[in-house]
C-alpha cells in the first residue's frame, strides 16, 4: 500500500471521470494511527496456524483443529475488513451504467448478417430437411447406450422370491416356528436363501385367537394366530417397523402411515393408500413356517402399471 | 516495501501488469473490472456468502474424495470405533468411518463440508428472497434469474446426492423414499428407477453412480452456471437502492479495487472461519450412530437435511389419495413429491414474466424496490415462504408429537389446516404492514433525475 499514488481521474469509455478521489479518501489512505487492530488480527492468524500444525503433529484433535483453523481464517478476515474500513477509499463512487442493448446500426447489421446466412441455408429445402432428420436420428441413436444402465423394470416390482413351500427364516437364517413370535411380538423374516432381500422382508405377528378378522379368501392364511404381512410400506417403501400391540396397528416411522393388523393391514392413517400385502402361511413336515404362495399383491410403493 | 519508484521501470505490480498486457492485451478489460462498482447494502452479501460456501465445499470436497470409497462391496469394519467392530458394512460406509475416526483432520473436513452445504443452500435461498422482494429479477435480469433458479435446483440435487452417498441408515432411507417418488412418475417412473439403480432398489450401482453425479456432473454444471451468473452480473452491473445519488443510469457503491476487494476477501475468510468453527465444534451427520443401511431396519425420528425438509413435510401431510386411470395408477407420492416441486419451480422460473404480465411493466429497472412499495408482490412472497416453512416444520411431525405429548394424528391435521390457512393470513398481514410502513414513512424518495427531469431526453430508459 506504500506504493499507492493518488489515482489520476480515470475516464470511462465516454470520457467522463470514473473515479473522483476525495480529500477524505486521501486522508484515510495516508492515516498513521489505527494499525494495531488489523496487525493483531494477522498476528493471531499466524499463531493459530502454527498451533494448528502442532496439534496435527501431536496426533490431531478435531475440535481443536476446527477452532484453530477458524481463528487462522477469521484473523485474516477481520484484519482485511478493518484494514479496508480504516485505510481505504470509502466511496460512494459512481460509474455510468452504460447501455445494454447495442446501437441501432450494430443491431441492424447483425440481424442482416444473420438473416442472409439463414436465407442461404433455407434455399436448400431438401438439404435442410435431410440435415434435421440426420441430427434427430443421431439423437435417438445416442439414447441406446443409456438403455444399458439398467434392465427393463421387471417382475421384481410385482413379485418376490416367495413360492409355495418356501421356508421363512430369520435375519440369521434360522427357520421360524409358529410359536417363535411371542404374543404381541413381531419377527422380521425372509424367504430362505434371500435374507436381506428388500422386497421380501416380512413381518410375522402373533395375534390372540379370534382377534384377526381375515379378509375373504384368506381364512387359512395364518398358522396358530401368526399372520404375515409385507414389511415394505406401500407409501414410500420404508420398513413398517413399529407394532403397537394394544391397538393392533403397525406404524411406519417415515411418514406415520398406520395399518390395521386385525383387518388385512388396511391403512387407517397417514399418506399410504394400499394395505400391506399379506403372505399366506403354512407349516412343513418339521413344523417350520413356510409360505404357501407369494404375497397377495405387489409389495412396496405404487407405480404406473402396478395393476396390469 | 519502498516508496521509491524507478521511473523507467515502475513498481513491481506495474511491471507484471505490463508483461501480461504485452501478451494478452488485458488492460482495458482489467481496468473495467478494477473500477466495477459494488453497492454497499448488506443484502448484497448473501449471494457472496453462497459463492464462498461453494469455494469451501470444493476445497473440502476434493479432500474427502481422496478417502471416500464409492462402492457397495461388503467389508467387515475393523477400525477404531468399537461399537461397529466386526459388523459387515459397505465399503462406502467403511471408508466414511475410517475418515471420521482414523484419518487426522478427517472428521473436521467432513463436518466442515456438511456445514458448508447447509450454509450454501441457506445463502442461496436468502439471496433469491432478496432478489425477489426487491424486484431485482426485472428486465434486463430475467436470464440471470433463470440461471439462478437453476443453480438452486442443482445445489439441492447435489446436497441430496452428497448425503446419500454415505450408505448409513438415514441416507439409505432417503434414497428409498426418493426411489418411491421416482416410481410414482407416470409411464416412465419404473424405467427411470431401473436405469438409475441398475435394477431394483437398492442394488449395488447407486452409490458409485451418485458419487460421479455428486463430484463431477453437478459440480461442473454449478461451476459453469456460476460463471454465466457472474458474467451476466458484470455485464448488467449491479442493481442498487435509492439514495446516494443512485439513478437508473449509474451505479453507486464502492469500487472493486482496492476497497471492495479487501472487504470481499475478508468476508470470504470470515465465511470459511465460521464453517470451520461449526465443523470443529458442532457434530453433524454422525453416521456411526445411525449404523449401516439395512433395508429392514427402522429409523424413526430421522430428518433429512434442512433444504429437503419441505418435501419430507409435503409427503407427510398429503392425504391418502391417489389417482387410478383404468388399469394404471398415479400413486400418492407423485403429488407431494413430483407435482408440488414441479409447480414450485415452474412458478419460480416464470415469475419475472408472470409479474411483468400483470403489472404491464416491461421497462428495464436498475433501482431496487423497497418491499413495502410492492405490497402485492411482498404479500405473495410472504405467503409462499409461509407455506414452505409449514411444510418444513411438518417434516418433524413425529418429533413434535413426542415433544408436545400430542398424537401424531392431531399434529398432522393441525399442519394440514395451517398449510392452507396460514399463507393467506400471512399474506394479509404482510400487505397491511407494507401499507402501514408506506403511510408512516411516506413515498420512496424520488430519484435525482426524476426530481429534475431533463428537457427532451427521457432519463430512465437506457436502451
Ligand atoms: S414410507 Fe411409510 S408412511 Fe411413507
Amino acid at each position: 500500500m506504500a506504493d499507492h499514488t493518488p489515482h489520476e481521474a480515470s475516464t470511462g469509455p465516454d470520457g467522463e471521470p470514473l473515479v473522483v478521489e476525495t480529500d477524505e479518501d486521501r486522508r484515510r489512505v495516508e492515516r498513521r494511527s489505527g494499525q494495531t487492530l488489523p496487525a493483531v488480527c494477522f498476528a493471531t492468524s499466524v499463531v493459530a496456524a502454527l498451533a494448528l500444525a502442532v496439534v496435527y503433529a501431536e496426533g490431531g484433535q478435531n475440535q481443536a483443529e476446527g477452532v484453530l483453523l477458524a481463528v487462522a481464517l477469521g484473523g485474516i478476515g477481520v484484519g482485511l475488513v478493518v484494514w479496508a474500513k480504516r485505510f481505504m477509499p470509502e466511496g460512494p463512487d459512481t460509474e455510468p451504467r452504460g447501455r445494454i442493448g447495442s446501437t441501432a446500426e450494430d443491431r441492424a447489421a447483425f440481424v442482416a448478417d444473420l438473416e442472409t446466412g439463414a436465407h442461404t441455408f433455407g434455399r436448400r429445402h431438401l438439404l435442410t430437411k435431410m440435415l434435421v432428420g440426420a441430427v434427430a436420428a443421431l439423437g435417438v441413436a445416442a439414447l441406446f447406450p443409456i438403455r444399458s444402465l439398467g434392465p427393463r423394470p421387471g417382475r421384481g416390482l410385482k413379485s418376490t422370491p416367495y413360492r409355495d413351500g418356501v421356508r421363512l427364516v430369520t435375519e440369521d437364517g434360522d427357520p421360524v416356528r409358529p410359536d417363535d413370535p411371542g404374543v404381541g411380538g413381531v419377527i422380521t423374516a425372509f424367504p430362505e436363501g434371500h435374507v436381506g432381500d428388500e422386497t421380501a422382508q416380512t413381518l410375522l405377528i402373533r395375534l390372540e385367537p379370534g382377534q384377526l378378522e381375515p379378509e375373504p379368501g384368506r381364512e387359512d392364511w395364518t398358522v396358530d394366530g401368526v399372520v404375515a404381512y409385507s414389511k415394505v410400506c406401500t407409501h414410500a417403501g420404508c420398513p413398517v417397523g413399529l407394532y403397537q400391540e394394544q391397538r393392533g396397528e403397525l406404524l411406519c416411522p417415515c411418514h406415520q402411515s398406520t395399518f390395521d393388523v386385525l383387518h388385512g393391514a388396511t391403512p387407517v392413517f397417514g399418506p399410504a393408500t394400499r394395505p400391506l400385502p399379506q403372505l399366506p402361511l403354512g407349516t412343513d413336515a418339521d413344523g417350520n413356517l413356510i409360505a404357501t404362495g407369494d404375497f397377495s399383491g405387489p409389495v412396496g410403493p405404487g407405480f404406473w402399471d402396478i395393476n396390469t | 516495501m519502498s516508496r521509491r519508484h524507478r521511473p523507467d521501470r515502475g513498481s513491481r505490480v506495474g511491471r507484471t501488469a505490463r508483461w501480461f498486457d504485452d501478451r494478452l492485451g488485458v488492460a482495458r478489460t482489467g481496468r473495467t473490472l478494477l473500477d466495477k462498482i459494488f453497492p454497499n447494502h448488506w443484502s448484497f452479501l448473501l449471494g457472496e456468502i453462497a459463492l464462498y460456501s461453494f469455494v469451501v465445499l470444493l476445497a473440502t470436497g476434493v479432500y474427502l474424495t481422496f478417502f471416500f470409497d464409492a462402492s457397495a462391496a461388503p467389508v467387515t469394519y475393523d477400525g477404531s470405533y468399537a461399537p461397529l467392530q466386526g459388523v459387515q458394512v459397505s465399503a462406502a460406509y467403511n471408508s466414511v468411518l475410517d475418515l471420521s475416526f482414523d484419518v487426522r483432520a478427517g472428521l473436521m473436513m467432513r463436518q466442515v463440508h456438511h456445514w458448508a452445504a447447509l450454509l450454501f443452500l441457506a445463502a442461496i435461498v436468502m439471496h433469491i428472497c432478496r432478489v425477489f422482494f426487491t424486484g431485482a429479477f426485472r428486465r434486463p435480469r430475467e436470464i440471470n434469474w433463470v440461471v439462478g433458479c437453476t443453480l438452486l435446483v442443482l445445489a439441492l440435487g447435489n446436497g441430496f446426492a452428497g448425503y446419500s452417498l454415505l450408505d448409513d441408515q438415514l441416507s439409505g432411507t432417503g434414497i428409498r423414499i426418493a426411489d418411491s417418488v421416482i416410481l410414482s412418475i407416470p409411464v416412465a417412473g419404473t424405467w427411470i428407477s431401473s436405469l438409475l439403480f441398475g435394477g431394483p432398489f437398492p442394488g449395488t450401482e447407486i452409490i458409485p453412480r451418485l458419487f460421479i453425479i455428486h463430484v463431477l456432473l453437478l459440480p461442473v454444471a454449478i461451476i459453469a452456471l456460476l460463471g454465466v451468473h457472474l458474467g451476466i452480473l458484470v455485464r448488467h452491473k449491479h442493481t442498487h437502492f435509492r439514495g446516494d445519488g443512485a439513478t437508473e443510469d449509474n451505479v453507486v457503491g464502492e469500487r472493486v479495487w482496492p476497497t471492495y476487494a479487501a472487504k470481499a476477501g475478508g468476508v470470504f475468510f470470515l465465511t470459511a472461519a465460521l464453517l470451520c468453527l461449526l465443523g470443529g465444534l458442532f457434530q453433524i451427520n454422525p453416521v456411526w450412530l445411525f449404523g449401516p443401511f439395512e433395508p429392514e431396519n427402522v429409523s424413526s425420528a430421522s430428518q433429512p437435511d434442512w433444504y429437503i425438509g419441505w418435501l419430507e413435510g409435503s409427503l407427510r401431510l398429503m392425504p391418502p389419495w391417489e389417482l387410478s386411470l383404468g388399469d394404471y395408477l398415479i400413486p400418492n407420492p407423485f403429488f407431494p413429491g413430483v407435482l408440488l416441486p414441479g409447480v414450485t419451480f415452474l412458478l419460480l422460473y416464470a415469475w419475472p414474466w408472470i409479474e411483468a404480465h400483470f403489472t404491464k411493466d416491461h421497462e428495464p429497472h436498475h433501482v431496487l424496490d423497497r418491499p413495502r412499495d410492492r405490497p402485492v408482490r411482498t404479500a405473495l412472497g410472504v405467503a409462499t415462504l409461509t407455506f414452505y416453512v409449514i411444510l418444513f416444520a411438518a417434516g418433524a411431525t413425529d418429533v413434535l408429537a413426542v415433544t408436545f405429548g400430542v398424537s401424531v394424528n392431531r399434529i398432522v391435521w393441525t399442519f394440514r389446516t395451517l398449510a392452507l390457512v396460514a399463507p393467506v393470513a400471512a399474506a394479509l398481514v404482510a400487505r397491511k404492514v407494507c401499507l402501514e410502513l408506506q403511510r408512516r414513512d411516506g413515498p420512496p424518495e424520488p430519484l435525482p433525475d426524476e426530481a429534475e427531469p431533463v428537457a427532451d431526453e427521457p432519463a430512465a430508459v437506457p436502451s
